[in-house]
C-alpha cells in the first residue's frame, strides 16, 4: 500500500512518501517558510520523485494535532482534500506521537514536547519502543506538566525543538532524571507518522468528510462566551 | 469546447463551492453558511470561521460536484478566492484547491473577491463596458470603474469603517442581533420620519466614503437621550442613518456615472441586498437613464459562483496559479489585463 504522509502541525515540515515498509522519499525542514506556501509543492516534490502520480495514492495520514491551529488545519485540509479525492483512507495521528516516534528506540520514557505560549505546552509522554502512552496528551501550564513527571520519578527523554525554551526550568525541577534528545531527532518525520498510522485500523472511506483536527483546546473566543455565560448565571 | 470551472470560497464565514459554465452559467452553487455560530459573538470569529471551513470544504466541494452531475476529469480549471478576507479562513479554500487542481492535473486560478462580487453580475446579464460598480459589504464600500474585462480602477473607497461594518455597529446600538443590515433596513421602513444624521462627503469632487463619523453621531445621540431619560425610537433611528448611507452612496455614485460616461451600473457585496439602497439606486438611475442591475440575493452575499464567473474572465487572459500559493489577507484589487 502506498501513503502519502503529511506533518504541518507545527513549524517545520515533513511529508513523505511510504510503500508498504520502504520510504521512498521524504521532505523534513525547518525554515521559515509558511506551509501554506510550502507543503503543497513538497507533495509534489515527493511523489514526482516517486516515480508516482497523484492516482497512485491509496491512503493519507495526517499529523492531528495538537499544535498550531492554523498549521495543523492547513494538514488537515490537503489530507481530506486527498482522500476525497481520490476516494481513500485518511488516518489522523497525535502530532506529539509522531514527535516521539522518533526516539522509540531509546532506554528512557519519552515526553514530547510542543509550546502553546505564555507558558503552556502540549506533551504527551511514551514507553519506548512500544510508545504505549504513560501520559495522555497534556495541556496546560508547563508547572503541572513537571509535577506529574516528577511522580514518574523515572528518566525521561525530551524530544522536540520547543524543548529548549523549557529545558533550563525541567532540568531544575527534574535534576538528572531529564535527559534531551540530540537536535537531530527534534523534528517530526512524515514516515514515522505514516508508520504509527499503519498500525491503526483504517477508516471508512466516507469518514473523511468528519475528520476534523485535534486542537485540544477550544478557540478563545468560545471560552471567553462559555465564562461570559457562567457569570451571568450567578 | 465548454468552459467549466470549479470555485472555492472561503474569505470569511461561508464556505462556498460552485461549477460555472463559460463565465456566465451556473451549474451547481453551494454555500455552508455559519451565521448561527457566530451570532453569539456578535460578529464573525475568526478562528471560529477557520474551523468551520475545514470540516465543510469537502462537504461542499463533493456537493458542488454532484448538484452539478459531473466527475473532476470534465472540469477546466480550478478558482479559488485567493483574498482579501481573513487569512486563516483564506488559507482552508487554497489548499483544498491546490490539491484539488494537483490530483486533478488541472489549472489554478487566484481570484480577487471583490472582482468576485462584481462578476456576480456577469451571471445575470453580460457586462458591458464602461462599467461602474459600487461594492458595498461588512469589509468593502468601494466604487471600481471597469473599462474591459479585467480591468479595475478604484476611484473611491471608504476611509474607515465599510458600509456594512457601520449597519453592524448601528445595530448594536439598537439593540438587534449580528448581522444587523438586514434589521436596520427592516426598521427604517417602518418608520415614517427620521432622526436627522449628518452626511459625509468629504473632499469636492472625491468619490472616498467615510461613516465612521456618522456612526459615532449614532451613538451620541442614543448617549444623549438616555442621559435624558428619554427613550430612542429604533424605527426613527434606523431610518435616520440609512437615509445617510443611502443618499451618500447613490450620489457618489450617480456623480462618478457621469463623470465617467458610463454604459451600466451595478451593485456589488452584502450590502447591496439593502432594500433602501437598492430602491435608491434603481431610482436615480432610471432617472438618469443608465442601466443599473443588482444581483438576486444568493448572488450578493458570498459564494463561489461569483468567483467562478470572474475566474473565467481570468483563465481567457492566461492568468494561473500555482501549488505556492499563499492566502493575501489585504489582496489589492489590480488589473490581470
Ligand atoms: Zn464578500
Amino acid at each position: 500500500m502506498i501513503w502519502l504522509g503529511i506533518e504541518t502541525a507545527n513549524a517545520p515540515l515533513s511529508v513523505a512518501i511510504v510503500n508498504e515498509n520502504k520510504v521512498l522519499a521524504e521532505v523534513v525542514q525547518n525554515i521559515k517558510l509558511t506551509h501554506s506556501v510550502g507543503a503543497m509543492p513538497a507533495i509534489e516534490e515527493v511523489i514526482k520523485k516517486a516515480g508516482l502520480l497523484p492516482a497512485d495514492i491509496e491512503a493519507i495520514a495526517v499529523s492531528e494535532g495538537p499544535g498550531s491551529y492554523t498549521g495543523v488545519r492547513i494538514g488537515v485540509t490537503l489530507a481530506k482534500t486527498f482522500a476525497w479525492s481520490l476516494k481513500k483512507p485518511l488516518v489522523g495521528v497525535s502530532s506529539l506521537k509522531v514527535l516521539a516516534a522518533n526516539a522509540s528506540t531509546s532506554n528512557y520514557a519519552i515526553c514530547s514536547l510542543i509550546d502553546a505560549r505564555r507558558q503552556n505546552v502540549y506533551a504527551a509522554v511514551y514507553e519506548s519502543g512500544s510508545l504505549n502512552t504513560v501520559i495522555e496528551d497534556y495541556h496546560d501550564h508547563i508547572d503541572g506538566l513537571l509535577q506529574k513527571l516528577q511522580q514518574l520519578n523515572r528518566p525521561i527523554l525530551f524530544i522536540g525543538s520547543d524543548v529548549e525554551i523549557y529545558f533550563e526550568k525541567i532540568q531544575h525541577e527534574l535534576g538528572d532524571l531529564a535527559i534531551r534528545a540530540p537536535y537531530t531527532m527534534d523534528l517530526p518525520r512524515a514516515s514515522e507518522l505514516v508508520a504509527l498510522a499503519q498500525q491503526m485500523p483504517l477508516p471508512a472511506i466516507g469518514a473523511v468528510h468528519e475528520f476534523v483536527p485535534q486542537y485540544r483546546r477550544i478557540a478563545e473566543a468560545e471560552a471567553n462566551w462559555i465564562k461570559e455565560q457562567k457569570k451571568e448565571q450567578h | 469546447m465548454d468552459n467549466y470551472i470549479l470555485a472555492i470560497e472561503t474569505s470569511c464565514d461561508e464556505t462556498a463551492a460552485a461549477i460555472i459554465k463559460n463565465g456566465t452559467e451556473i451549474i451547481s452553487n453551494v454555500v455552508s453558511s455559519q451565521i448561527d455560530s457566530h451570532k453569539r459573538f456578535g460578529g464573525v470569529v475568526p478562528e471560529i470561521a477557520s474551523r468551520h471551513h475545514v470540516e465543510q470544504v469537502t462537504i461542499v466541494l463533493e456537493e458542488a460536484l454532484n448538484q452539478a452531475n459531473m466527475e473532476p476529469k470534465d472540469l477546466t480549471a480550478v478558482a479559488v478566492t485567493e483574498g482579501p478576507g481573513l487569512v486563516g479562513a483564506l488559507l482552508i479554500g487554497i489548499n483544498a484547491a491546490k490539491a484539488f487542481a494537483f490530483i486533478h492535473g488541472l489549472p489554478l486560478i487566484g481570484t480577487h473577491h471583490i472582482a468576485g462580487h462584481i462578476y456576480a453580475n456577469n451571471l445575470i446579464q453580460p457586462m458591458e463596458f464602461p462599467l461602474l460598480a459600487l461594492v458595498v459589504s461588512g469589509g468593502h464600500t468601494e466604487l471600481v470603474l471597469m473599462r474591459e474585462h479585467g480591468s479595475f480602477e478604484v476611484i473611491g473607497e471608504t476611509r474607515d469603517d465599510a458600509a456594512g461594518e457601520a449597519y453592524d455597529k448601528v445595530a448594536r446600538v439598537l439593540n438587534m442581533p449580528y448581522p444587523g443590515g438586514p434589521h436596520i433596513d427592516r426598521l427604517a421602513h417602518e418608520a415614517t420620519e427620521a432622526v436627522p444624521f449628518p452626511r459625509v462627503w468629504l473632499e469636492e469632487g472625491s468619490y472616498d466614503f467615510s461613516f465612521s463619523g456618522l456612526k459615532s453621531a449614532v451613538i451620541n445621540y442614543k448617549h444623549n437621550m438616555d442621559q435624558r431619560g428619554e427613550e430612542i425610537i429604533p424605527e426613527k433611528v434606523a431610518k435616520g442613518f440609512q437615509d445617510s448611507v443611502v443618499e451618500v452612496l447613490t450620489a457618489k455614485t450617480l456623480r462618478a456615472a457621469r463623470e465617467f460616461h458610463v454604459k451600466q451600473v451595478i451593485a456589488a457585496g452584502g450590502v447591496s441586498a439593502n432594500k433602501g439602497l437598492r430602491t435608491a439606486l434603481e431610482n436615480a438611475f432610471k432617472e438618469e437613464g443608465i442601466p443599473f442591475y443588482v444581483p438576486p440575493l444568493k448572488l450578493c452575499t458570498d459564494n463561489a459562483a461569483m468567483i467562478g464567473a470572474a475566474a473565467y474572465e481570468m483563465y481567457q487572459a492566461g492568468v494561473r496559479g500555482n501549488l505556492a500559493m499563499n492566502g493575501r489577507p489585504g489582496m489589492e484589487l489590480t488589473s490581470w489585463k
